[in-house]
């Protein structure tokens, strides 16, 4: 097909790799993190890593929205899906998110709790005008990418001047996440990163452009090569990774130039500025609190914010202490380096947050990459 | 199905609607039965009027099969929830290499569901019967209130009977044997899929729903017993049934992915929303393990059926303590494909 078969040509794919291969030094380990979960997803279902150099080594980055949205975010939206006067509306990959006690939508629901799959914001912004006597509620997460539908779908509501919707916001920004991995400087030696290079996000960077990178490649001497989520393309930046390591460069490139600028999209920006401002904190799944990650809605729009409107009075509830989300989401463990990896942690019963979408580093090794574990086995028992 | 002959007047089939009294198990009951069931299906021993199907049957071994269908919507391209309820169980008969004979169809309405409807439903499960060869011989219907059910769910139960010699069954995969997928994935899922209301693109897409037992018939009077074991890939896809097989068989599975058949719209219509084709339901296509020496002799008569124009040996069967199901992706990378966890799509059949 047009536009797709082009970028999954295996043989043009094995011919990057071949040039990978001959100019990885082979003296040195390579450790690139892809940041987005559609990268680690497209890294797995392709199974890029074994078109890859032993000493070429993708590193899972935590751009996945739903992995990151703490748990007590999902207690929240369960909380106001169970009032009987709200309906909530969900993309359908949160449905099965874990809450606190074994909760989730998907459970809610079961129990009676209103709550409607849809596939745009649009569609709860649609439902609210239709059925004028519920609380419509759109469930936003997401990182840049999903923003904008999100600040146009309040902007229509607005417009229509609809009093029965709202949006309960959990929208995450991509560059203080990046900030949040690289700025490890207070951290004890074996808790900070490894990571030579970052292959860019490509969907939010259609929308923030290349520019907001800069800085963070210059601060922390770490090349960024913003590439599209086709697997030829992922083999394409990890070349120019390698390329911009061995010339000691920290360049932010573009390999994705047929969808992603310097300066982004301007209208979207425009649109989200309107009627998103910065919080002064918000909390990450894996990564703690971060300061200026993620939006709220503006005071002028405060009559749809789901927050402000239900007085949400936030839930906070911890991880299984066990679960090494926090390190696989910043590159210090790999999936199966976990306890709970596979054992009770697995898709269906997840306890982390990397488990719990296919775009999740633990969940993409497991469904994709788990068989080469046993390779990996018994080349050291080999050894041994 | 009982037959009184005294009744006021005709059912208003364009613009009546199912009410309670239809279940009731009275005259309008009979009536419902009457002018739609029996019109649309059409078989003397339907028309017997028993509550239940007498008939000879042929010596040897019978399989029974049973299936419900909350297919939503109803009506997709290429099929409607009749039809299908036809097709899907007398697949199931197929896979253990049986000729179906028979169908009881059991149907639950819901109060308000309009006869029109229904009657075309019935129709296409008649005609489809009918293009099978086989008989639909006795029923049942039940009316719920409004709200309790969702317009119309249908129970097929199929009897069949199975040639001397052939005896197919999950468990018989060994390592080595050839896997052989009859066509292209995905067709009905995203057929169906294109027509519910929060999606509504635009494909050409038709379900592939049809009955396979022809092309099963062809394949076992060459096959023999060098046939191991069919299976339809219908809910979870594809990777559900290998992953099924697996787990019967205690194997695994090396497939490769340029060999699965996809057609661009479907792949086109999963890239939009975000699915795996080999995750997606088929309803006339059939994966079979063959002995490795067997494997183009079938392949060659299942090409030679128009229901298996398509067919292609995907992979094979491994030793596996894991029961991995792995895949050489076209790119040229491998990984699992894993049972589907949680549901992609409600309602698919």
């Amino acid at each position: 097909m047009k536009y797709i078969d082009e970028f999954r040509d295996g043989g043009l794919a094995r011919s990057i790799a071949a040039t990978i291969a001959g100019e990885a030094l082979s003296d040195r380990l390579y450790r690139f993190m892809e940041f987005c979960g559609g990268h680690t997803h497209a890294i797995s279902r392709y199974g890029i890593e074994d078109l890859l150099p032993a000493n070429v080594e993708m590193v899972h980055g935590p751009g996945c929205p739903v992995c990151v949205l703490p748990v007590g975010r999902i207690d929240d939206a369960i909380a106001l899906a169970m009032r009987p006067e709200v309906t909530l509306c969900t993309y359908a990959d949160l449905m099965r998110v874990p809450a606190s006690g074994g909760a989730s939508l998907l459970k809610a629901k079961a129990a009676g709790a209103d709550i409607r799959m849809i596939y745009s914001s649009m569609d709860a912004v649609l439902i609210a005008e239709a059925e004028p006597a519920r609380q419509v509620v759109f469930f936003a997460i997401g990182f840049e990418t999903t923003t904008p539908s999100t600040a146009l779908s309040i902007g229509l509501a607005n417009r229509k001047q609809l009093a029965n919707f709202s949006v309960f916001c959990n929208h995450v920004l991509t560059p203080p996440a990046i900030r949040a991995i690289l700025d490890t400087a207070n951290l004890p030696e074996v808790e900070r990163v490894l990571v030579d290079g970052f292959v860019g996000p490509a969907h939010v960077s259609t929308v923030i452009g290349t520019s907001p990178y800069v800085a963070l490649a210059a601060e922390f001497e770490k090349p960024v090569v913003v590439a599209g989520f086709e697997p030829l393309d992922m083999v394409q930046a990890i070349l120019m990774l390698v390329r911009q390591v061995n010339e000691g460069r920290s360049d932010v490139e573009n390999q994705y130039i047929r969808a992603v600028t310097e300066g982004g999209n301007m209208i979207a920006q425009r649109e989200v500025a309107e009627v998103f401002e910065l919080r002064d904190t918000f909390e990450w799944r894996g990564l703690g609190q971060l300061p200026a990650s993620a939006l709220r809605l503006r005071q002028a729009y405060g009559q749809f914010d789901a927050e402000q409107r239900f007085a949400i009075v936030p839930v906070r509830a911890a991880d299984n202490p066990a679960c090494e989300c926090g390190d696989v989401l910043r590159g210090l463990k790999k999936p199966a380096d976990c306890k709970l990896f596979g054992t009770v942690c697995s898709p269906e019963t997840p306890m982390g947050s990397c488990m719990v979408s296919p775009e999740g580093a633990c969940a993409a090794h497991w469904t994709y990459g788990r068989f080469r574990d046993r390779a990996r086995a018994s080349a050291v028992r080999a050894a041994a | 199905m009982s037959s009184p002959r005294l009744r006021a007047r005709k059912l208003d089939i364009r613009g009546g609607l199912v009410d309670l009294s239809h279940g009731a198990g009275g005259r309008a009951s009979a009536q419902l039965i009457d002018e739609i069931f029996r019109e649309a299906f059409d078989n003397p021993v339907l028309d017997q009027g028993n509550d239940q199907a007498a008939f000879d049957v042929p010596a040897g071994r019978m399989v029974m099969s049973t299936d419900g269908y909350v297919i939503w919507p109803l009506f997709f391209p290429g099929g409607d929830i009749g039809s299908l309820a036809v097709h899907g169980t007398i697949n199931d008969l197929a896979m253990a290499g049986a000729r179906p004979l028979h169908l009881a169809a059991g149907y639950i309405l819901e109060e308000g569901f309009p006869l029109a409807d229904l009657q075309r439903i019935a129709i296409s499960m008649g005609r489809a019967a009918a293009e099978a060869g086989v008989t639909i011989v006795t029923g049942d219907t039940k009316v719920v209130e409004r709200g309790k059910a969702d317009g119309v769910f249908i129970t097929t139960t199929g009897i069949g009977v199975v040639p001397a010699g052939i005896d197919l069954s999950g468990d018989r995969a060994r390592p080595g044997d050839r896997v052989i997928l009859s066509g292209s994935i995905g067709d009905h899922g995203v057929a169906v899929m294109s027509k519910r209301g929060s999606l509504g693109f635009e494909t050409e897409i038709l379900s592939d729903s049809a009955a396979l037992h022809g092309l099963v018939a062809d394949m076992v009077a060459v096959a023999g017993p060098s046939l191991r074991l069919m299976r339809d890939p219908t809910r979870g896809g594809l990777a559900a049934a290998l992953n099924e097989i697996a787990q019967q068989s205690r194997c695994g599975f090396l497939i490769e992915e340029p060999r699965i058949p996809v057609r661009p719209e479907v792949v086109a219509a999963c890239e939009l929303l975000g699915l795996d084709p080999l995750y997606v339901a088929n309803e006339g296509k059939l994966v079979a393990v063959v002995e490795p020496g067997a494997a183009n002799a079938i392949l060659a008569i299942m090409r030679a059926h128009p229901l298996g124009r398509e067919a292609s040996v995907i992979g094979e069967v491994t030793a596996d303590d894991q029961y991995f199901v792995q895949m050489t992706t076209s790119f040229g990378g491998g990984r699992i494909v894993d049972w589907l966890s949680g549901e992609q799509l409600p309602r698919i059949c």
